[in-house]
């Protein structure tokens, strides 16, 4: 049987947590089709069908679908589930949305945020805010998990060309009502993709500072801006920026944290970064014992001189 | 009236212990406490009571009679009577999604308020569980709750941002961080929670089969990090970053 993955996108664009769900479905050696399911989704289609190693597109163009709301579009996972052996999503906002409400539909126990694939039913996954790791075997079909996105490289999203294949939709359930998005807006990579992250926290102090002094190296380094609950809590900056259990995880090649102690809840969402970076006046704060490099020092003065030096 | 799902966790603060067997995390003699999320779903529920929206919360819980302890917790932040389902087996969330739905079919409520996730499994799949086993409407991770007249008006955090959706009652919804800042339960609201009620079923009381869907193989530390190098100076941390890590 084949595999399906539910594309994130916005109706135009795949969305980069997708990618990496590819490349979860690919390892178990099956055919994989994605499911993309919205409204006016005709060029997001045409994009998924381009996306390396996907031998078919579900296309589902559908008003029920224009907001992702998770009773509508669980409704249509469970109408293609017989035909597949396991059925993946990023395990982003969107995954933890959907991906339950569909198992339990189906009575199946979904697996949260995987990310090891042993077998096609055995599967590794973190608990306690990343601190240790669970191998669990699960019986029974379809299998429903999300994928940690940070855990597996992105497919290319050309080279392929996957046939496209109307499905019918599954009808409104008419449950929940899409009232507005307000979304950040930024020119910066999206923080789940980005290679480099600065993040600050609650030592900022103000949000102005934020602008000043880690914007202009967020900019030289075209990297995206991070922080901790303390700066989000503090009102700093937005709350989708803030890194963590409780946030995002990110996995970035650098990450730089500027005045973060590094509680445990912070580190589960950034410690499997490859460089970490911290900047603390602090030298006993528990951010230096994950930290490849550490520098003690007021970060008002580092900051500016950060940004000085890299010209 | 208002359902609260909570859950005993080991408490935010400690530092697990991976077991040497690999069978699973050390709780023997280890703090337990409510899971923060659950907290501030209680405190959710107490501010509406507060308000005037709420009538009566519900405070129910699944698993070991330890568990009693979580609900005299809500009961002292002010919910008004405790369910316990008694049972020594480990839930997974399907089988807690269920558990709940047969309280809720028992006590029909109009809302189910609970936590967005569990920071021991860390699963983030009951409420959503919960929601299609009922066939209600669902609004994950809220930050900001407005009940009307017959229906609910829920902020809730997405990837970009925020997102609002409009539910029709009866709905449930997990809370996020933001939803509020959970109140300390005061000495008299601890001692006057001891005399609410609680009560307490077994999952055969509620014809729920609990069977574990998966098999923990094994539980293991997450592989360690080398040791680092501290830096003196922005110029030696520009020159390590560009030249031997060569992320820059």
């Amino acid at each position: 049987m084949p595999i399906l993955v539910i594309a994130e996108h916005d109706n135009s664009e795949i969305k980069p947590a997708t990618l990496p769900t590819i490349t979860a479905a690919r390892t178990l050696d099956r055919d994989v089709h994605v499911l993309v399911a919205g409204e006016n989704t005709q060029q997001a289609a045409s994009a998924a069908a381009a996306i390396h190693g996907v031998t078919k597109i579900l296309h589902c163009d559908n008003a029920a679908y224009a907001n992702g709301l998770a009773e509508n579009l669980a409704k249509l996972i469970v109408t293609l589930a017989p035909s597949y052996s396991h059925i993946l999503a990023p395990a982003s906002f969107f995954g933890k949305n959907v991906m339950p409400y569909a198992a339990a539909l189906l009575d199946v126990q979904q697996i949260s945020d995987v990310t090891a694939i042993e077998n096609e039913d055995t599967f590794t996954r973190p608990v306690y805010a990343g601190n240790a790791f669970e191998t669990l075997q699960i019986s029974g079909t379809p299998k429903i998990l999300t994928i940690r996105p940070t855990a597996f490289d992105a497919v290319r999203a050309e080279g392929g060309a996957a046939s496209i294949e109307t499905v019918q939709s599954a009808g409104e359930t008419g449950l929940s009502h899409f009232v507005n998005q307000e979304l950040t807006k930024s020119m910066r990579p999206e923080l789940t993709a980005a290679d480099i992250i600065i993040s600050g926290g609650r030592a900022l102090g103000s949000s102005e500072n934020f602008t000043a002094l880690i914007e202009p190296i967020a900019d030289k380094l075209n990297a995206a801006i991070g922080a901790s609950r303390a700066a989000v809590d503090a009102g700093y900056v937005p709350n989708d920026y803030q890194v963590g259990q409780t946030g995002k995880i990110v996995a970035p090649n650098l990450y730089i944290a500027v005045g973060i102690s590094g509680a445990i809840q912070h580190l589960a969402g950034m410690k499997d970064s490859k460089v970490i970076v911290a900047i603390n006046k602090d030298s006993e704060a528990p951010i230096f014992q994950i930290a490849d490099y550490g520098l003690v020092g007021d970060l008002f003065q580092i900051l500016p001189e950060l940004d000085k030096a890299l010209g | 009236k208002i359902l609260v799902p909570v859950k005993r966790v080991i408490d935010a603060y400690v530092a697990i212990r991976v077991k040497a067997d690999q069978s699973g995390v050390e709780t023997a003699n280890v703090k337990m406490s409510m899971n923060p999320f659950c907290e501030i779903a209680v405190e959710e529920a107490v501010r509406l009571k507060e308000a005037g929206t709420v009538t009566e919360i519900i405070a129910v819980t699944a698993g070991t009679a330890q568990c009693q302890e979580t609900l005299r917790t809500a009961m002292a932040m002010g919910a008004d009577r405790g369910i316990l389902i008694q049972t020594d087996e480990i839930l997974q969330p399907l089988a807690i999604a269920k558990l709940l739905k047969a309280v809720a079919d028992k006590e029909s409520p109009q809302a189910i308020l609970m936590g967005k996730q569990a920071i021991d499994g860390d699963h983030n799949q009951t409420g959503q569980m919960l929601a299609a086993l009922l066939g209600w409407g669902q609004a994950t991770f809220a930050s900001k709750i407005e009940f009307g007249d017959g229906v609910v008006t829920v902020t809730r955090e997405i990837d970009g941002g925020l997102e609002t959706l409009k539910l029709d009652l009866p709905a449930v919804i997990t809370a996020d961080l933001r939803l509020n800042e959970p109140r300390y339960a005061s000495l008299p609201n601890i001692m006057k929670a001891k005399k609410k009620p609680l009560d307490t079923l077994t999952p055969a009381d509620l014809g729920v089969d609990i069977t574990p869907r998966y098999k923990t193989l094994k539980v293991t530390e997450p592989a360690a990090r080398k040791a680092g190098i501290m830096v003196e100076s922005v110029t030696e941390l520009v020159e390590k970053l560009r030249n031997e890590a060569k992320v820059i």
